[in-house]
């Protein structure tokens, strides 16, 4: 193989997290990943629910009842936020992989967008059936 | 000989993967339908927290309901071991702990998506088990 580097020094690596000061494109970029993590597991809870529904109603009541815990609850509003969150900071990505949206005030813009939006679409749909007075 | 070589050189060696392309385009494309199927998706699983078994069986005698929630899973289980990968490419370097999360990520998705769509199609097809 060919061998042009004389060099067996270290080669520089580029800074990690902890030098950086935090902002909010960082706080999206990581959250994003993280957000995509969460919806694995959000995509093994819709894999059990079709599983609890093809296994007859005693299953199926029994994983809703589990669904509607109140720990149930919780990893569902997550999984509810990490979809909206994703999907609008996943639109970013593809806003950028057209070459558009780099601008640091752009970028910053729309990193608060997507978490806002996450975070307001996610407590919307959760508090439309208090507010329809169903549930 | 391999003890010898420079950083460089042994990163010249290895060469690329040959397929990042294939990969990239296919997280794009997945994730273009998914804004739409996602969005969907939540409004379905609104409907149908409140309906009960009963109500999930009529939902998905649909055919537009099973054939949107089957694409639902397929796509994303197809978008999220892409996602999974590079998740285990950038931070496992060891190539045998790698190659082995890799394949879990892949049985994972690989079986998720079929336990899903084999019991949506099931049920729609047959009606439920009582």
């Amino acid at each position: 193989m060919v061998e042009t580097s004389p060099s067996t020094r270290p080669r520089p690596l580029s800074p990690h997290l902890q030098v950086w000061r935090w902002h909010v494109t960082m706080a999206a970029s990581i959250l994003h990943r993280a957000t995509g993590v969460a919806l694995y597991g959000g995509a093994l809870i819709l894999a059990g629910w079709a599983l609890a529904l093809a296994s007859g109603q005693g299953a199926y009541d029994g994983y809703m009842t589990l669904l509607a815990s109140i720990p149930g609850r919780i990893v569902l509003f997550g999984v509810t936020v990490s979809v909206f969150f994703h999907m609008a900071n996943g639109v970013r990505h593809l806003a950028w992989d057209a070459g558009k949206g780099f601008e640091p005030r752009t970028a910053d813009l729309t990193a608060w967008i997507a978490l806002v939006f996450g975070l307001v679409a996610a407590v919307a749909i959760w508090a439309l059936p208090l507010a329809l007075g169903a549930r | 000989m391999a003890g010898f070589r420079t950083p460089l050189g042994r990163a010249r060696g290895l060469g690329s993967a040959k397929h990042g392309v294939g990969h990239f385009i296919g997280q794009r494309v997945s994730a273009v339908a998914l804004v739409f199927l996602a969005l969907w998706g939540v409004w379905s699983a609104w409907t149908l927290a409140a309906g009960g078994y009963r109500g999930a069986l009529t939902w998905l005698r649909s055919p537009v309901n099973t054939a949107l929630l089957t694409l639902l899973a397929a796509v994303a289980f197809y978008h999220m071991r892409l996602g999974m990968d590079a998740i285990v490419e950038d931070y496992i370097h060891r190539p045998a702990t790698k190659a082995v999360l890799l394949i879990v990520n892949t049985f994972i998705c690989f079986g998720g998506a079929a336990v899903t769509v084999v019991c949506l199609l099931k049920v729609a097809f047959a009606g439920g088990v009582s």
